[in-house]
């Protein structure tokens, strides 16, 4: 198995964000998970990526255990992640995001930094030319000197995965792609997660609020409601299951 | 009248064409390292200019050193140290005590450039013991452990006569020159500079901007803020050593908060995150102070309101984040022209 959730729980004090979370990822999977607002998706997300702590249970990747790993170390274990509210590094410029982001695919150690000299030219040459051709790759590479609060709104979208990317991920977390955008965006965010999933081959697993989004894409989609897992199945099965529609719209709606 | 205000025009766009070509002219600068390591060897040979004066320029060169690697830590890192006379202190200290106790004074003045590096090796080691709380506590809360840190150093050393105790050790050799500071200035502000513009470097921005972000992003913030705290404290600790070297007498008092103050000072008046404003702070800072000499006591009062209005109006100092073009690496400034470059050539070849 490729990356497995058994049992994860996580409270904040006395209240239980998240009780009991199970999870089989295989690889170039695309899921999503859903829920109401205060569901538990974006901790469950942090929970993966170490920013928390599970109080219980067991996540872990090719039989590695996250769990107590520093999110730097997850991240390098081939996890990488977007946010929901956008958390570029605002003040520095596009290609430096990008080169941030390859910290630990640079080989060089910190006496090299500090006299210039051995591996940290070469490295750096190399660093910067991946961080443009991936920055190419996104259409952003005629903003690559720009600071990176200066873009767009739909662009820093777009940045942050290719940041997210630059630390050759093998999953990718993304947390609300479509946050803002209107139906026409919404398209075209379907097709482009389809492409780098695709181009990068990656399994991907997406929260997100836009229901045209999570049942056009997602091959699999887990249901949650106030931390616990309400269903799991195919786009299909959830837009019929009556648990799901009764979370989402009250007793007798309909999806 | 117009003729003369566009003569005015012409004369202020000629000025900024050829100050831009000596800014983007990098041959100059190792020209101008070569010409300036020459005049401070020239200088107190010759007696060029009076004693008043190098004196001042050495004092120059310490704050220069003190405030650029202090800047690394409050600028770049976006952290609040007030610790930074402490390190001096462990700098000052340890130097002093081997010039005065344990090196023969005939062999003094050849090892001194070793009795520097053993001050800035020694304040390293504590900067990595301050460092280790500071993975825990950002902004304030790491403000309160770098006083406390300081407190700890001035009462540690106020309390040990084996190195005399409150009075301090008097009578030693005035082995900081012209040329040493020089060279110490200038292998602070390069190897600075060098970090700033590596991996760590923008390790320690983007810690600035997001340590979350930037944890997740893959950066080792514990293995980046250890190094900057190494860096920043060895420096602060080469500038103690020369600094006891000129004064000839160190004591607890002389490494106070108030020191401190003046190091915060001259970064944030010069502007936090660049290299070029911790030069530009620690010279206007320095004249400043000796040219409000004469005002006394007022003149304590005129620099902290000078910092007032600054923070009002600039408050992220005269070069707030910005570089001057020598500063950067040559690759860094043309990494994407290039790529772009490469890439046409390719499509050119492609198509």
């Amino acid at each position: 198995m490729f990356l497995q959730a058994k049992g994860v729980t996580h409270y904040f004090g006395g209240l239980c964000a998240v009780s009991d979370f199970n999870l089989n990822l295989k690889p170039n999977e695309l899921i999503g998970i859903i829920g109401p607002n205060g569901a538990g998706k974006t901790t469950i997300f942090n929970l993966i990526t170490g920013v928390y702590k599970a109080t219980k249970g067991s996540i872990t990747i090719d039989g590695i255990e996250l769990v107590g790993k520093t999110p730097n170390q997850i991240t390098g274990l081939g996890i990488a992640r977007t946010f929901q509210n956008i958390r570029l590094f605002k003040d520095l410029t596009v290609l430096d995001n990008v080169r941030i982001a390859n910290y630990s695919q640079s080989k060089y150690n910190p006496i090299e930094a500090l006299f210039h000299t051995g591996r940290y030219d070469g490295e750096e040459r190399r660093i910067a030319n991946h961080a443009m051709d991936l920055l190419a790759v996104f259409k952003l590479q005629d903003y690559a000197d720009e600071a990176s609060k200066n873009l767009p709104y739909g662009l820093q979208r777009r940045l942050e995965i290719a940041r997210a990317l630059a630390t050759h991920p093998k999953i990718l977390l993304l947390d609300e792609p479509a946050a803002g955008m209107n139906p026409n965006e919404i398209g075209q965010l379907m097709e482009f997660i389809g492409w780098i999933r695709k181009e990068f081959g990656l399994t991907v697993i997406l929260i997100e609020h836009q229901m045209r989004l999570v049942m056009g894409i997602c091959e699999r989609i887990k249901v949650l409601d106030f931390g616990a897992t309400l269903a799991e199945g195919l786009p299909v099965e959830i837009q019929n299951n009556p648990k799901v529609m009764e979370a989402y719209l009250g007793e007798g709606g309909d999806l | 009248m117009s003729k003369e205000s566009s003569d005015n025009g012409n004369w202020k766009n000629w000025l900024s064409r050829q100050w831009a070509k000596i800014v983007t002219n990098r041959k100059l600068l190792p020209v101008l390292l070569v010409i300036g390591l020459l005049l401070s060897f020239a200088i107190p040979q010759f007696g060029l200019l009076n004693q008043y004066i190098v004196l001042i320029l050495i004092y120059v060169g310490i704050n220069i050193i003190l405030s650029t690697s202090l800047n690394l830590v409050n600028g770049y890192m976006g952290e609040f140290s007030v610790g930074h006379a402490g390190f001096m202190a462990v700098g000052a200290y340890i130097s002093a005590i081997l010039t005065t106790k344990i090196i023969p004074d005939s062999l003094a003045p050849w090892l001194f450039p070793l009795v520097v590096f053993a001050g800035g090796t020694g304040a390293a080691l504590i900067g990595l013991m301050v460092a280790i709380p500071s993975f825990k506590t950002r902004g304030d809360y790491l403000a309160i452990v770098t006083l406390a840190f300081l407190m700890i150093v001035k009462s540690l050393i106020e309390n040990i006569e084996v190195i005399g105790g409150p009075r301090g050790i008097p009578g030693i050799t005035r082995l900081t020159t012209l040329p040493w500071t020089f060279i110490w200035v200038v292998i602070a502000v390069w190897v600075i500079r060098n970090f700033v513009y590596s991996k760590f470097g923008r390790g320690v921005l983007s810690i600035r901007e997001d340590e979350i972000a930037s944890d997740l992003m893959s950066v080792n913030s514990r293995q980046v803020k250890m190094l900057t705290f190494v860096i920043s404290s060895f420096f602060a600790g080469v500038a103690g050593a020369l600094f006891a070297h000129i004064l000839q007498f160190i004591s607890p008092r002389v490494f106070d908060i108030i020191k401190s103050t003046d190091i915060l000072i001259m970064v944030y008046l010069g502007g936090i995150g660049s290299i070029a404003g911790s030069i530009l702070g620690a010279l206007i800072f320095t004249i400043l102070l000796e040219v409000l000499r004469p005002l006394g006591m007022w003149r304590m009062v005129l620099m902290p309101l000078v910092l007032v209005v600054l923070m009002i109006y600039r408050p992220r100092g005269i070069m707030g984040l910005r570089e001057f073009r020598w500063f950067v690496p040559g690759y860094d400034l043309i990494a994407t022209n290039l790529w772009r470059k490469k890439k046409e050539a390719k499509d050119v070849s492609t198509s």
